[in-house]
């Protein structure tokens, strides 16, 4: 019989002190917890080993929670801390939590560059298309005509697809689920810890009180329904057209690629360096890639 | 200290910060390039990473201090150098630096600013951001240099004392100080004091990072060393927990002060030349310090009681050093290359015991030793 869920979530609480814990009833951070927390049990990851890192928003109060080495940044940079802990102890498990403004707002960029580099961690996007902490202004990911408490006549701004941008940034592994879809954000999590590389996760979360009033999406449990109904799978996406895939939001794994980890790579060049050598790198100054034009 | 082992070299101020950091122990440095700072840069990554150390060039400087903060929570001695426009970016997270009391050195090579300025001319302008750039009352040790060698000198102690009392420190150079070259004796590798920050002897369950002890600064575990616990930009509780209580925000921020102010001693370093007997007194720190002290000594050789207190350490300010002086003097001349920040706290310590002037210049060029010989005429 599998371990009860209590169980297994009581194992990794901070519980002296830290609760109650101060997200609203309904709210999806809770939900994407569970899951990560899951995963690590899954994994049988030594709590000793496991830095949990966020930024600043609802989403990023996760870490003080959870009894393992935490580190609750400044908006935006949680991805930059992590470069810096993860190359001095590339041994730790090194997990991000943040919300979409957080990352791919305030800190867009050092999340591109993040994706760039492949340093073996995992950002975990808790994506509620609103800025929750601050009351529910427009967010990179509010979808166009959707109203905040910034965008009063609707969201002129096109929004972020974050699993689509960490893609085409350069992650080597990007993927996306609901907190609807409990289970499979359980199994994309566990596969994006076990990637060697930069891997992100989406998750699609309600923030009933700051996104879900405002836009008449109704309750907490309307608003899963609805992450329900609007997603399919990437399987399915895949043939699908451009009109069909409107309006609907794709979920599974999109990038899963093999690349040289970085601070692995970097080991190299400090073997190299200790030698007075140079590092023999696959590509060659020459091979800049860029996407193919159309021509007209 | 013995010449055994000792080597010479011609060094410019940058490199000797790239010297001083490797001597220390520095392990790891991210950073952005930007002038008159970038031979820092460019000196450890080629450095560090033939030593086992990191060296990243991250896409902004924010993302810098933050790598370099993320590298010292797990134990590393980390720096990060930058200028003017890089050092405004950088201000958010110096603050977080000085709450969750996390070491680190940040060497601010002064340019002419606000803005992007004069890139490659000198400055002293950023004095009063170091105090204050980031929101909030904080403490914070600033240091500064006037010479190369001096530069590797102050490079280590921004290391140790950063180590020694869990704190930020910012090293401001200026640009002259930053490019000028000498020759250099450098110390042997042995003779060079390395600081290591204290480790906690408790069991992991006992551990509470942020704990009231006689020194006021807290050991400080490593991510990854056993010790699970947290940190926060948030205020905090001795365990490092989010805290609204009264009671606690005093005890924590008062910590943060007392740390600070019981290492006066030996945080604040002036030194002088004639301070003995000098009627006159001229203030100077960084690259000006070297045209005054000509200055002064010219003055003194024809018997004029002129002196020089030179400003080693600009934060915590250091007063004690004034007060020493302060009922012996008639004047005291402050130089420096910006229109007046450490004159206006020299006025502020000095609390009408003598008259306080300044000798400025805020046009990009050096104050010259001839300069402050003719604002000292003027005086005496
Ligand atoms: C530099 C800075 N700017 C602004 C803020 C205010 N602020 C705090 S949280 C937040 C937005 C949070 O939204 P998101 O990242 O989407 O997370 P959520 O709260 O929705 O989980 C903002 C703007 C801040 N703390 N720091
Ligand atoms: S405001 Fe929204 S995101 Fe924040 S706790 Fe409440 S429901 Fe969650």
């Amino acid at each position: 019989m599998d371990v009860p869920n209590r169980e297994i979530i009581g194992r990794y609480l901070r519980h002296a002190k830290r609760f109650p814990h101060i997200w609203c009833p309904g709210c999806g951070n809770g939900i994407v917890l569970g899951c990560l927390l899951r995963a690590i049990d899954a994994l049988g990851w030594n709590k000793d080993d496991v830095v949990l890192v966020s930024g600043i928003g609802c989403s990023s109060r996760a870490p003080v929670y959870v009894d393992f080495n935490t580190l609750h940044t400044a908006h935006g940079r949680a991805l930059a801390f992590a470069t810096g802990i993860q190359m001095v102890r590339p041994k730790l498990h090194v997990v991000v939590i943040m919300g979409d403004g957080d990352a791919v707002g305030i800190g867009g960029n050092h999340f591109i560059h993040a994706c760039r580099r492949n340093i073996d961690m995992t950002a975990v996007v808790i994506n509620n298309f609103i800025y929750g902490m601050t009351g529910g202004q427009q967010s990179p990911t509010t979808p166009q005509g959707a109203l905040s408490s910034t965008s009063v006549y609707g969201t002129l701004d096109q929004p972020f697809d974050i699993a689509g941008l960490a893609a085409s940034a350069g992650a080597t592994f990007s993927a996306r689920s609901t907190t609807y879809h409990v289970k499979e954000l359980e199994k994309l999590l566990k596969a994006a810890f076990r990637h060697k590389g930069f891997s992100v996760v989406e998750a699609i979360a309600a923030c009933p009180t700051t996104y879900g009033r405002r836009n008449r999406q109704g309750g907490a449990v309307d608003m899963m329904k609805w992450q329900k109904k609007v997603a399919v799978s990437a399987k399915r996406a895949a043939g699908m057209t451009p009109e069909e895939l409107h309006g609907r939001i794709v979920t599974g794994v999109l990038v899963d690629r093999d690349a040289p980890e970085y601070t692995e790579e970097y080991d190299r060049i400090r073997r190299a360096a200790a030698e007075g050598k140079r590092v023999a790198f696959r590509s060659q100054p020459g091979d800049v890639t860029s996407t193919r034009a159309k021509e007209y | 200290m013995s010449a055994e082992g000792s080597r010479e070299a011609l060094l410019q101020g940058n490199e000797a910060v790239v010297e001083g950091a490797v001597a220390v122990g520095c392990s790891f440095y991210a950073g952005y390039p930007i002038t008159p700072s970038t031979e820092v840069a460019e000196g450890l990554a080629a450095r560090l990473p033939a030593t086992g150390g990191t060296f990243l060039q991250m896409e902004d400087e924010i993302a810098s201090i933050a790598a370099c903060l993320g590298a010292s929570l797990a134990g590393a001695k980390a720096m990060t150098a930058t200028s003017g426009p890089g050092f405004s970016l950088m201000q958010e997270l110096v603050g977080y630096a000085a709450i969750a009391e996390i070491p680190f050195v940040l060497v601010n090579v002064m340019r002419y600013g606000p803005s992007t300025g004069l890139p490659t001319s000198p400055s002293q302008g950023d004095v009063m951001q170091a105090r204050w750039g980031t929101h909030g009352d904080h403490p914070i040790i600033v240091l500064t240099a006037s010479s190369v060698r001096e530069a590797f000198d102050m490079t280590v102690k921004s290391f140790n004392l950063a180590e020694k009392y869990r704190s930020p420190v910012i090293l401001l150079l200026d640009e002259v100080v930053g490019h000028m070259r000498e020759k250099v004796k450098l110390p042997a590798p042995e003779a060079v004091e390395r600081l290591e920050r204290i480790h906690p002897s408790t069991p992991p369950e006992w551990y509470a990072p942020y704990e009231e002890t006689n020194t006021g600064v807290p050991p400080m575990a490593a991510f990854g060393d056993g010790y699970r616990f947290h940190v926060t930009g948030l205020v905090h509780d001795r365990m490092g927990f989010p805290t609204q209580k009264k009671s606690e925000i005093v005890q924590g921020t008062n910590r943060l002060y007392r740390k600070i102010e019981r290492g006066f001693r030996e945080i604040c370093m002036t030194d002088g030349v004639g301070l003995e007997d000098a009627r006159t007194v001229v203030v100077a720190y960084g690259s000006v310090a070297r045209s005054a002290q000509q200055a002064v000594e010219e003055m003194r050789d024809q018997g004029k009681p002129v002196g020089l207190l030179r400003l080693r350490t600009l934060w915590p300010f250091p007063r004690a050093a004034f007060e020493r002086i302060l009922d012996g003097v008639d004047d005291i001349l402050v130089c420096e290359l910006n229109r007046g920040q450490v004159y206006r706290e020299v006025l502020r310590v000095s609390r009408g015991r003598c008259e306080v002037h300044k000798h400025t210049r805020t046009d990009g060029e050096m104050i010259t030793p001839a300069e402050i010989v003719r604002a000292l005429r003027e005086r005496i």
